[in-house]
């Protein structure tokens, strides 16, 4: 496939003394760094569609439309190339203590292959970042982040004994979200993730290529995460696309993934909540307590970073709550039926900071918003004022109707829109979360 | 394990002394441990060779507080200070130097006879520095504003630095403000023409600092060793009879006349942190001592990084102490003299011996000595400050000798190539009387006794970071409500119970005792 090009090639504008604008080799993949699936992914990437994603090409969609990879993550299983993570390896007598003094989380209480869902604050109990932390020993751990987190966690770690390296690069990393994963799995890596539990890690072989599995995954679905190193990654894309043709494996982009995702009601760095060191203005910054990250802090744990900050907080109670709004049909309905049209639905989720009103008064905004195909709803994430939050609050949020701004109404529910017993449940097992 | 205190204080150098003195008066149960077997710091008077009293650290006050003097009834416990006068001498190889005395007319006469307009500017020029440092006198004595917080306090305080400046009147003020972000070079090209006088007065600018004469900022360095100078005086010298030793062990004596307990030989390995505050200090050997609060002056380096254990203060905050400067420069060399240095351009002995000698021919001398530095070496021909306390104070060498106590600069902490062993050490010796030779061709012969240690024995003798003689570089982005850094400038740490006291906090470094009072003024506050 020849390389997509932004601007016109070797075009040189007028004039003797400027340089071409777009030499030939300018492309998106020559500013932007591929990932050890490209080869692969490229090929399949019918629409063009690609984004930015830390640096990276990552595909939107496959196709012109999402939709059939969305269905495939619901219905099937998606497979998500997920190796633009940032990924830290932590390793020392000291590492179990330094990432205790990190996260909000209780780390000392991380079993061995356990993987713990977790935000990190900084010092006035603001979140900066959150991902996911695994033990893969006693004293070895991987951490995962959405935002580059080297420096913070070196000045963390001063005076104690622990190696930190930045191993973003040396690890690929696909998603296999879906009803069909297990399945997949199964054929794929010869039963070792059968057993596997919510948030925990087994080792194995996918295709012959050394592969970690941990079932993790943003789409609040049965799924799972794979990793391997960067030389494997072409035989584990082939031997999980031959494996789930049975089982209709469809590569998915990052659209498919934003809808499942608003429906899981995970929050999203950058679009649900400010990273307190990107925020320019304190307004902008959110404890894990405003945006649904409460139970993740453990206060009866000693000295971690934003402890003080956040038990003041705690008995003075949070001023925003990150809960799901359900737009009404029928109010969509008359709304845009008053202009002549049936109600036009967000397909796409989008992100862009939406005001919620109590009567007239706004109480909130969401952030992020999508029309749910599986529940057929529009559905929205939004900060509400904690007077408002409470679920099953009448609330109204504002859409724009040929143009005008008019208000819809919503009801306040728990952000978990999608929650299947799948998702955390084993096949004849208690649930073991 | 000890019995309780209310205080432990880090340190027996001056400040340490200072501070253990006020709380003790104040009615505290104090307890100060000194890691050395004698007390003072970097203010200190040490028998180097058999018969001489070698100030190791610090040869000349920096400005002492006389509050401190008065308060702490220093006089009464042996403190006396000598000022000398001529206060500075700075020779050349042939021609006409230059002497500066007390009296800054007599100064201006000393001038006359090398240039003419530069002795007209000279008493004018005394009176700026005047009126500035005595705007810094303000500062110096006051807990600096936090313009992190939004304190009443703070702000009071800040209110009061801004009368005293309003109270220069609005053209004086202006003018300070103008020059305090200067160059020294800036400054005195707007005065002087003469390169003796440049030099001569560049020199008291750049006293530990990794920086030259037309380093931006070292204005402020300059007024800063001027606070408390006296009407007129420029670089002035004061030392203490016996050694500044004598003035350390006089606080000490202040110290235990009121209650206060004084230990040598104790070096403290960590603070005792529990529970998010400090609750006293671990010796080495393992003894603990508990106390209410604990007052470090060692420098913030040693303090916050080695001393504590590490997850007692935030990410954030160990960064910025991470960012301190310290980049020591300055060497310091002991001679024990048969006979006095003889200068070919003022042959023989005479009151010009007596104040420090300056080798600082010029202000481009002085920037050219820095410019190796920059890159990791030593200066070729080095900036010295030479003192000989045997002319005024007899008793610190044996009869008929005499000690010279040189300040050399410089010479980095860090060198690109090379490791600071016994090879480097004596090429500073050379290098030092190789200097003085120039313009003292005796040197060499009259040289019995020669010491030398480089900025890394600084480092191990007195432990300051880096050999920095100031506790951090004191550069304007280091001083004020930015010393040792933002947010903990007001002697508490970010640990409770745990607060600074020593050069590193504000006003910085010298033989002050300034910071001494100010955290003891902090604490009883608290
Ligand atoms: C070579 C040299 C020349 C100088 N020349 C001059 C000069 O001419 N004029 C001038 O004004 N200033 C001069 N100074 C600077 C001046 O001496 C210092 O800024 C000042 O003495 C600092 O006093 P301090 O009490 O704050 O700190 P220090 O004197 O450094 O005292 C700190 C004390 O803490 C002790 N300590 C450190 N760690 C521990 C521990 N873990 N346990 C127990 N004790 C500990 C140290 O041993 C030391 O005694 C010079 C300094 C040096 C080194």
């Amino acid at each position: 496939m020849s390389p997509r090009v932004f601007g016109r090639p070797g075009v040189r504008p007028e004039g003797p003394e400027l340089l071409p604008v777009f030499p030939p080799e300018y492309t998106a993949a020559a500013v932007l760094r591929t990932t050890p699936f490209h080869r692969r992914t490229e090929a399949l990437c019918e629409a063009g569609n690609w984004r930015r994603w830390s640096g990276f090409l990552a595909a939107s969609s496959y196709e012109l439309h999402h939709d059939r990879e969305y269905w495939a993550i619901r219905n099937s299983a998606g497979l998500i190339d997920v190796s633009p993570l940032h990924k830290y390896r932590i390793q020392g007598v000291d590492a179990e203590r330094l990432l205790d003094r990190l996260v909000t989380r209780n780390v000392a209480k991380c079993a061995i292959h356990q993987v713990l869902y977790t935000p990190w604050c900084d010092e006035a109990g603001k979140v900066m970042d959150d991902g996911t932390l695994c033990r893969l020993a006693d004293d070895v751990f991987r951490l995962t982040s959405a935002l580059p987190n080297l420096r913070w966690l070196l000045d963390n770690a001063r005076g104690l004994n622990v190696q930190i390296e930045d191993v973003s690069d040396a690890l690929a990393a696909l998603a296999l979200q879906g009803p069909n994963a297990r399945a997949i799995l199964t054929e794929a890596a010869g039963g070792v993730a059968d057993d596997l539990g919510y948030f925990r890690l087994t080792e194995g072989a996918i295709g012959g290529a050394p592969v970690q599995i941990t079932r993790t995954g943003y789409t609040g679905d049965l799924g799972y995460e794979i990793w391997t190193e960067p030389q494997h990654a072409l035989t584990l894309w082939d031997a999980l696309m031959a494996a789930g043709r049975a089982h209709r494996v469809v590569p998915a982009g990052l659209l498919a993934l934003d809808v499942a995702r608003v429906e899981a009601g995970l929050i999203l760095i950058e679009v649900d909540y400010v990273p307190s060191h990107q925020a320019v203005i304190e307004a902008r910054k959110s404890s894990p307590y405003e945006i649904g990250m409460g139970w993740t802090v453990k206060l009866d744990k000693p000295g971690f970073v934003g402890r003080d900050a956040l038990m003041a907080e705690r008995a003075r109670g949070p001023e925003w709550e990150f809960k799901g709004l359900e737009v009404s049909w029928d109010a969509m309905e008359s709304l845009y039926g008053a202009v002549g049209l049936p109600p036009q639905l967000p397909s796409e989720g989008w992100r862009t900071s939406v005001p919620v009103y109590a009567g007239n008064r706004q109480v909130g905004y969401a952030t992020s918003g999508c029309w749910s195909p599986l529940l057929k709803k529009y559905i929205a994430l939004a900060h509400l004022q904690t007077p408002h939050s409470a679920t099953g609050t009448h609330l109204s949020m504002e859409i724009t109707v040929e143009h005008h701004r008019k208000k819809a109404a919503a009801r306040v529910v728990e952000p978990q829109f999608f929650n299947p017993d799948r998702k955390r449940s084993n096949p004849g097992r208690a649930d073991r979360s | 394990m000890s019995a309780g205190f209310d205080t432990v204080v880090i340190g027996g150098g001056h400040n340490g002394l200072v501070t253990a003195a006020y709380l003790a008066k104040a009615g505290q149960g104090v307890l100060v441990v000194e890691r050395r077997e004698l007390l003072g710091g970097a203010a200190t008077t040490e028998e180097i060779f058999p018969g001489y009293r070698v100030d190791t650290g610090a040869h000349r006050l920096g400005g002492l507080s006389a509050q401190v003097v008065a308060d702490l009834g220093l006089t009464g416990h042996g403190l006396e200070v000598l000022a000398a006068d001529p206060t500075v001498f700075t020779p050349v190889g042939n021609g006409i130097p230059l002497t500066l005395w007390r009296d800054p007319r007599e100064t201006a006469e000393s001038i006359r006879r090398i240039s003419r307009p530069d002795a007209e500017a000279w008493v004018p020029f005394t009176e700026l520095v005047g009126k500035a440092a005595s705007f810094l006198q303000a500062a110096w004595t006051t807990t600096p504003p936090d313009v992190t917080g939004s304190d009443l306090g703070d702000l009071l305080a800040g209110a009061k630095l801004g009368l005293k400046l309003r109270g220069l009147g609005r053209k004086d003020m202006a003018e300070v403000m103008r020059i305090l972000p200067m160059s020294i070079y800036e400054l005195l090209d707007e005065w002087f023409e003469s390169d003796l006088v440049r030099g001569t007065v560049a020199a008291s600018a750049i006293g530990g600092l990794c920086q030259g004469p037309m380093s931006g900022g070292t204005v402020y360095t300059f007024l800063h060793h001027h606070v408390g100078a006296g009407a007129g005086v420029i670089r002035p010298t004061e030392r203490v009879r016996g050694g500044v030793g004598q003035l350390s062990e006089a606080i000490a004596s202040a110290c235990r006349q009121y209650g206060a307990e004084v230990r040598t030989g104790a070096p403290v390995e960590r603070i005792l942190v529990d529970d998010g505050a400090a609750k006293g200090v671990v010796i080495a050997g393992g003894e603990e001592v508990r106390a209410e609060r604990v007052v470090s002056s060692a420098d913030p380096r040693r303090t916050f990084v080695h001393l504590l254990p590490p997850d007692a203060i935030g990410p954030d905050f160990a960064r910025k102490i991470d960012h301190v400067r310290f980049r020591g420069v300055c060497a310091k060399v002991h001679l024990g003299l048969a006979g006095l240095p003889d200068f070919t351009c003022l042959p023989g002995a005479g009151p010009h011996l007596e104040g420090v000698i300056s080798i600082s021919p010029s202000l481009e001398y002085l920037e050219r000595a820095y410019d190796p530095v920059k890159y990791g070496a030593i200066s070729d021909a080095p900036y010295l400050e030479l003192s000989i306390p045997s002319l005024a104070d007899p008793g610190v060498a044996p009869a008929g000798k005499h000690l010279a106590s040189i300040v050399m600069q410089y010479a980095p902490f860090s060198l690109r190539d090379g490791a600071w062993d016994e090879a480097a050490r004596n090429s500073i010796g050379d290098l030092v009387v190789r200097t003085l030779a120039r313009y003292a061709p005796n040197i060499e012969a009259v040289v019995e006794g020669r010491h030398v240690m480089t900025p890394l024995d600084l480092q191990e003798r007195f432990g300051l970071t880096e050999g920095n003689i100031y506790h951090g570089e004191m550069t304007l982005d280091q001083l004020l409500f930015m010393r040792p850094v933002p947010g903990a400038a007001r002697y508490r740490a970010p640990v409770k119970g745990l607060y600074l006291c020593g050069a590193g906090t504000h006003p910085g470094g010298g033989v002050t005792g300034m910071p001494g009072l100010n955290a003891a003024r902090g604490i009883l506050k608290d």
